[in-house]
């Protein structure tokens, strides 16, 4: 109920809404919670286990109860906490866990049956027979289980992620947080200040206090208004911190359009639901205030049980009276406040029960001293509550009830680089340990200083710390004078009694359940949170965790200290997957990189290949050609026959100079570069420091100190960092220089018979076998543009690549291909290139695939005994030369065989095929339109000496099971004729 | 070096690495390729900075760029701190007496070059690079080595409101991809 | 985490590679327990240790990063040139 006059929404306009299909009026400023209390709806929700009828209990992000979903389908969002949900013109809410509706609920027959759902009854219950998990317990627990429910629809919202840095981040827009971003702010500091809320001043906006001698709201205008005019203070709202992380790092996430009609479902519209930042800050003052714990007695969870801050918070802040009759249950000095508040407001306050017997008295109520609530009455909202005291039992009429068993400070971020909080008895409440996160100071009520002074007073400390830690000079200003009552409080977690009193609302956890945990010898905190669940879900047990160890400490006759909590983790808030995946999606996820040929292949047909983060093509179809193959042997055949085309840009491309360059690649290469002639290409292989192979490619001498390799495209990032690192870490003081050169230029194979009658068409200055024999290499010239030729193969035929700076490699490759193709040759793509280089037992990361060593791939004749280089010790160990080891063969069917893969392993004939008995495996396989059938590389335990043996190729995926017959891992002109023209 | 506009022979066409995608503007942000200008890193040699510093003074009218930072010279020409003991020349094809101290590198097509330009450009970086390019932080004409997103990436303040972005040439369109997201976003909020 | 690189300052840890502990290469002519030592054997110790890390989003500089493995608190950052992990040349 609206009550006029109060609260700070006054005037404010009318917003229509909708709760379960039922239109509904709020005002602008509103949460979903107090537009609903405005409304006198108190039933929102049904709790997770027994589907009871469930309230809103809190005013905040730590609300367990009033859960509800917005939006529909691909939008829509379950769980949504009423209490932070700002009201906007539209909405549309609906109560979760419940069906067919909140009123009426089939599941809670649940409730009926609680005896049997106590701590512990899922390992009980579903246990045996063994057989019917899978197929019955499981499907019917997740049907069953969960809060709200997700569409199954994809997500079709925008998020984002951001970063943002500061010298100080302050966490909390309260009292303590903005003295201290005022202290700092006003000393040059670089500040942001991050609230949850969507509206700056924490409890200044629901108290009713006074700050140097005007009321609290005045001087939070007044605040405000100086720290906007700030250039050097950055203030968000709507914005919680998730998590503390190393090194001054935060994590927080940012309601971005929660709080309005989903815009970007219009046209042309990408406001982001959600942004979640990565903050980097040099300090941080934590200002997180604290958090009202409940206290457990019988059916404490009916919906008109409140928090008593949030009684007030709700008339105060929104000028909602949540009920008629209010009654409040407490046990320190701060909940009466609700109570004069509530008076004030002209509510009518039914009893004030206080558990303490010398509980401070009113001039506006009285007090029921020494008394507790030990049970409620009501089904879908509370009736009346039973004071127990020593006159005895009475009931008392009652709408609601505010409720509270003290503060819990909000340590959860202090806690999250694992420091543990400490208990301190004077506020009954763990508090941040001292130095808990580096570079954060806890101040204010999160620190367990609950005065209004005292959180003015520790801001503008805390500020003062970092303002000397950043060499910057204070300005000299008075901490405002507030109140400074002392916090009040004796110890009450649960009323004794029986039936069920709970403790996490959330979950369903009741002190019964906590008790049996402990009787059962879940004693510690962490087992018992695992064996209840209480503490669970997306409240994380803000509300409850305090309580429920108390109940444990007692139960098992410890200290709470002794008890100790569990542990907080992060988000402290839920946060969507949407937003930490936020950029991921589609073209988001990882970058594409695109050959200059890329525009030139799509339009012919191209089909494309993902390597590594590279699209190549990997065949050319032509008109008539139905399956891949087809094309993939028409472009073998093309290079074998005429001239073939292909982009290999992608291979790394690594620029080496300096006066150490030789020596350098000495000591990375295995075989010899300081002896390469310039002008010319030698092969190369690097191993790991551990002996295995890393990668091959070629190297080119273009001057006296001036090399270029080339790497394989999956290892060119990899071989870069191994080349600084050998160049920094192990050879300092060698003098040399890399550069990446991949992306300069456009590289392209221009491979057959035919290929050097092509490039002769369009260089400047022709070439021949003399001046360019196999391995030469050089500048030439391409109408008139500038670039370099190799005359290297790794398709076996007389082959060249040419390559040119990239701007002109599209017309590069659209003139090559032309003339390729009036040559009656033309492009070729991966396929028909990994086609070509099987025929000619030339390896790839395939077969370089981290196991293998130079004498496996039968290149032992590149490891010199001479000189040094890396991984040089390591390869010489025994068991890697060992005859017995895998070594790389062909392999070629036995009879009319159509299929043969890669991945199949390979056994004797005569032996089964069992694991024991593996002789190899199968790298790569291709079909051969040279020789009219399949062919394979592998490798072969002694592969070496097994050439013209038979062997069984079994790959059990594929169902494919056929002989092959062991040959040299060479299948085309073997003495390599054709290359060298 | 590349020829760039005049003096191509006819046959063989130019495409720099933005080829096919538009210039774009999104609420007050501006995002178009640079124009294209030669691109040559200059690694000094052991104990040559300084010598190279000179020459490219004598030859260019700039120095060697400080880390993190660039230098200006005659005709548009620029060096930019490019990572370590790397800067890149941009403008003029790089003068043969700076051979004698540096590994000279031709990178002119290696790279995309782009501007993003505008208020609420800084914003429009935030969402994508993990540093700090706050004006305060990275003055006009501070040069850094950092992600964007996922790539590799060299960005410069030309300006108050004016950045230029280099990354991978072959990556241009996953540049322009992330850049237009998160211009769209950036400008969503205003 | 956050890495403050000599050249390019404080850094998100996005931008870095870790490779591991820091240690000592073997010089020319070392015996196979000294290799097997370098290759294979680490100490892993809940404590101080030195690691490499590859700064390849940033700078290209390769760093020795000595840092607590307890605590995560960030002792000293080197570049690894000014260091002397490559043995006898």
């Amino acid at each position: 109920m609206r009550i006029s006059g109060r609260g700070r929404l006054a005037g404010a306009k009318t917003v229509n809404f909708s709760f379960n299909g039922r239109h509904l009026m709020g005002v602008e400023g509103d949460t979903l919670a107090s537009a609903l209390l405005a409304n006198d709806i108190h039933l929102v929700g049904r709790s997770f286990k027994y589907h009871r009828p469930r309230g809103i209990l809190t005013a905040g992000s730590e609300e367990p109860n009033a859960l509800v979903t917005l939006g529909q389908g691909g939008q829509q969002d379950p769980n949504i906490r009423a209490t932070t949900q700002e009201l906007y013109e539209g909405l549309e809410a609906r109560s979760q866990n419940c069906w067919p509706s909140v009123e009426h609920d089939i599941l809670a027959v649940n409730n009926l049956a609680a005896p049997f759902f106590g701590a512990g009854f899922y390992y009980k219950t579903f246990m045996w027979p063994a057989a019917f998990w899978e197929k019955l317990y499981e499907p019917m627990i997740r049907r069953a289980a969960g809060l709200g429910a997700l569409s199954g629809k994809a997500d079709a919202d925008c998020y984002e992620k951001a970063f943002a840095f500061c010298d100080l981040l302050v966490v909390g827009s309260g009292p303590a947080g903005l003295m201290a971003a005022l202290t700092a702010g006003r000393a040059g500091a670089d500040v942001l200040l991050l609230e949850e809320d969507s509206q700056l001043g924490g409890r200044l906006l629901v108290e009713q206090e006074e700050i140097d001698g005007k009321p609290a709201a005045l001087w939070l205008q007044t605040a405000l208004a100086e720290l906007q005019a700030l250039d050097n203070v950055r203030l968000m709202t709507r914005t919680a911190v998730t998590g503390a992380y190393d090194q001054g790092t935060y994590g927080a996430l940012e309601r971005v359009g929660h709080h309005e009609m989903r815009r970007y479902s219009l046209k042309g519209s990408h406001r982001p639901r959600e942004c979640f930042w990565r903050i980097a800050a040099k300090h941080c003052i934590l200002a997180a205030g604290a958090i009202e714990r409940p206290v457990a007695f019988r059916n404490n969870d009916r919906p008109g049980v409140m928090m008593a801050s949030a009684v007030r918070a709700y008339l105060n802040r929104w000028g909602v009276a949540p009920g008629e009759r209010v009654t409040l249950f407490a046990n320190n000095d701060d909940a009466h406040r609700t109570a004069r508040d509530l008076v004030q407001a002209g509510v009518h306050l039914a009893a004030v029960v206080d558990s303490r017997h010398d509980a401070p008295d009113s001039d506006l109520y009285t007090v029921m001293r020494g008394a507790q609530v030990c049970d409620t009455s009501g089904g879908k909202r509370l009736e009346s509550i039973t004071v127990r005291s020593v006159r005895g039992e009475e009931k008392i009429q009652t709408d609601c009830l505010a409720m509270s068993g003290g503060w819990n400070p909000s340590v959860h971020l202090t806690c999250h680089l694992n420091a543990r909080p400490v208990w301190r008895r004077e506020v009954l409440a763990f508090v941040p340990a001292a130095g808990a996160v580096p570079g954060m100071q806890a101040v204010g009520a999160c620190n367990g200083t609950f005065s209004t002074q005292g959180a003015l007073n520790e801001g503008a400390m805390a500020a003062d710390v970092v303002l000397d830690a950043l060499g910057l000079q204070r300005a000299e200003a008075a901490v405002p004078v507030a109140q400074d009552a002392p916090y009040q409080i004796a110890p009450l977690w649960a009323v004794p009694g029986k039936g069920r009193a709970w403790l996490d609302f959330q979950n369903d956890v009741t002190v019964k359940d906590v008790t049996q945990a402990a009787t059962e010898n879940f004693s510690s905190v962490e087992h018992m949170k695992r064996y209840t669940t209480q503490g669970m879900a997306t409240d994380q047990g803000k509300n409850s965790n305090v309580a429920a160890l108390a109940v444990l400490a007692d139960v098992t006759g410890r200290s709470i200290p002794e008890t100790g909590t569990t542990t907080f983790r992060p988000p402290f808030v839920p946060v969507s997957i949407g937003a930490m995946g936020a950029g991921a999606v589609d073209h988001g996820f990882k970058p594409q990189r695109f050959l200059t040929s890329h525009g030139a292949s799509e339009e012919r047909g191209a089909s494309q290949l993902e390597v590594g983060l590279w699209y190549r093509a990997a065949y050319f179809p032509k008109p008539g050609e139905t399956n891949w193959r087809q094309s993939c042997d028409r472009e073998v055949m093309w290079v074998r026959r005429a001239v073939g085309v292909c982009d290999v840009s992608t291979l790394g491309k690594i620029d080496i100079q300096g006066p150490d360059a030789a020596k350098l690649l000495d000591f990375v290469y295995t075989n010899t570069f300081s002896t390469l002639k310039q002008g010319r290409v030698r092969y190369g292989l690097m191993l790991r420091e551990d002996g295995f192979v890393m990668d091959d490619g070629t190297c080119a001498r273009l001057g006296e100190s001036h090399y270029v390799l080339t790497t394989t495209t999956a290892a060119a990032g990899e071989v870069m960092a191994h080349l600084e690192f050998v160049a920094q870490v192990l050879r300092p003081e060698w003098d040399v220089r890399f550069t990446s050169v991949t992306e300069h230029w456009a590289q392209f194979a221009i491979a057959g018979p035919q290929s050097r009658a092509l490039l002769n068409g369009l260089l400047d200055a022709p070439i021949d076998s003399e001046n360019w024999p196999f391995m030469a290499c050089g500048e030439v010239s391409v109408m008139g543009v500038k670039g370099r030729l190799f005359r290297i193969s790794f398709s076996g035929e007389e082959a060249y690549e040419l390559a040119l700076p990239a701007d002109y490699g599209d017309s590069l490759f659209r003139t090559l291909l032309s003339r390729a193709e009036a040559m009656g040759g033309g492009a070729y793509g991966m396929e028909a290139l990994n086609v070509l280089r099987i025929e000619k037992g030339f390896i790839t990361h395939a077969e370089i695939n981290g196991t293998v060593t130079a004498h496996d791939l039968g290149l032992a004749r590149m490891l010199p005994k001479k000189k040094d280089f890396i991984g040089k010790a390591m390869a010489h160990r025994p068991g890697l030369m060992d005859a017995d080891r895998m070594q790389m063969i062909g392999l070629k069917p036995i009879g009319a065989v159509k299929e043969l893969s890669a991945g199949a392993h390979l056994f004797s004939p005569e032996d089964p095929v069992e694991r024991v008995h593996d002789q190899g495996y199968v790298t790569s396989v291709g079909f051969s339109p040279e020789l009219g059938h399949m062919i394979a590389l592998g490798f072969l335990k002694r592969g070496s000496k097994r050439i013209g043996d038979e062997i069984r190729l079994v790959d059990h995926m594929r169902g494919i099971d056929t002989l092959c017959e062991v040959v040299e891992p060479v299948f085309y002109d073997p003495e390599g004729e054709r290359t060298r023209g | 070096m590349i020829q760039r506009g005049s003096g191509l022979v006819a046959d063989l066409g130019v495409k720099t690495a933005w080829d096919g995608l538009e210039a774009l503007k999104i609420g007050a942000v501006t995002l178009a390729e640079s124009a294209p200008q030669s691109l040559t890193t200059l690694a000094p040699f052991r104990g040559q900075e300084a010598a190279l510093s000179k020459a490219m003074t004598v030859a260019h009218g700039l120095a060697f760029p400080p880390v993190q930072g660039s230098t200006t010279g005659k005709k548009s020409a620029r060096s930019i701190w490019f990572g370590r003991d790397m800067a890149l020349l941009i403008g003029p094809d790089p003068d043969a007496s700076l051979a004698k101290y540096a590994a000279l590198t031709d990178q002119s097509a290696g790279w995309a070059v782009v501007e993003l330009a505008g208020l609420g450009a800084e914003d429009v970086l935030a969402r994508l690079c993990p540093v700090d390019l706050r004006l305060a932080q990275f003055d006009i004409g501070a040069s850094l080595r950092t992600e964007l997103k996922h790539m590799m990436a060299s960005i410069c303040r030309l300006d108050k409101d004016r950045f230029q972005i280099m990354v991978f040439r072959s990556m241009a369109r996953t540049l322009y991809h992330d850049l237009k997201t998160a211009m769209e976003a950036q400008a969503a909020r205003r | 985490m956050r890495i403050t690189c000599p050249l390019c300052g404080e850094r998100d840890r996005r931008e870095f590679n870790v490779k591991g502990a820091a240690l000592d290469r073997p010089g020319e002519g070392a015996d196979q327990d000294a290799w097997h030592s370098y290759v294979n054997l680490r100490q892993n110790p809940a404590g101080v240790l030195a690691e490499l890390w590859y700064h390849e989003m940033g700078c290209g500089s390769w760093l020795t990063v000595t840092r607590n493995t307890v605590t995560h608190e960030v002792l000293k950052v080197e570049l690894a040139s000014e260091t002397t992990l490559g043995g006898a040349a």
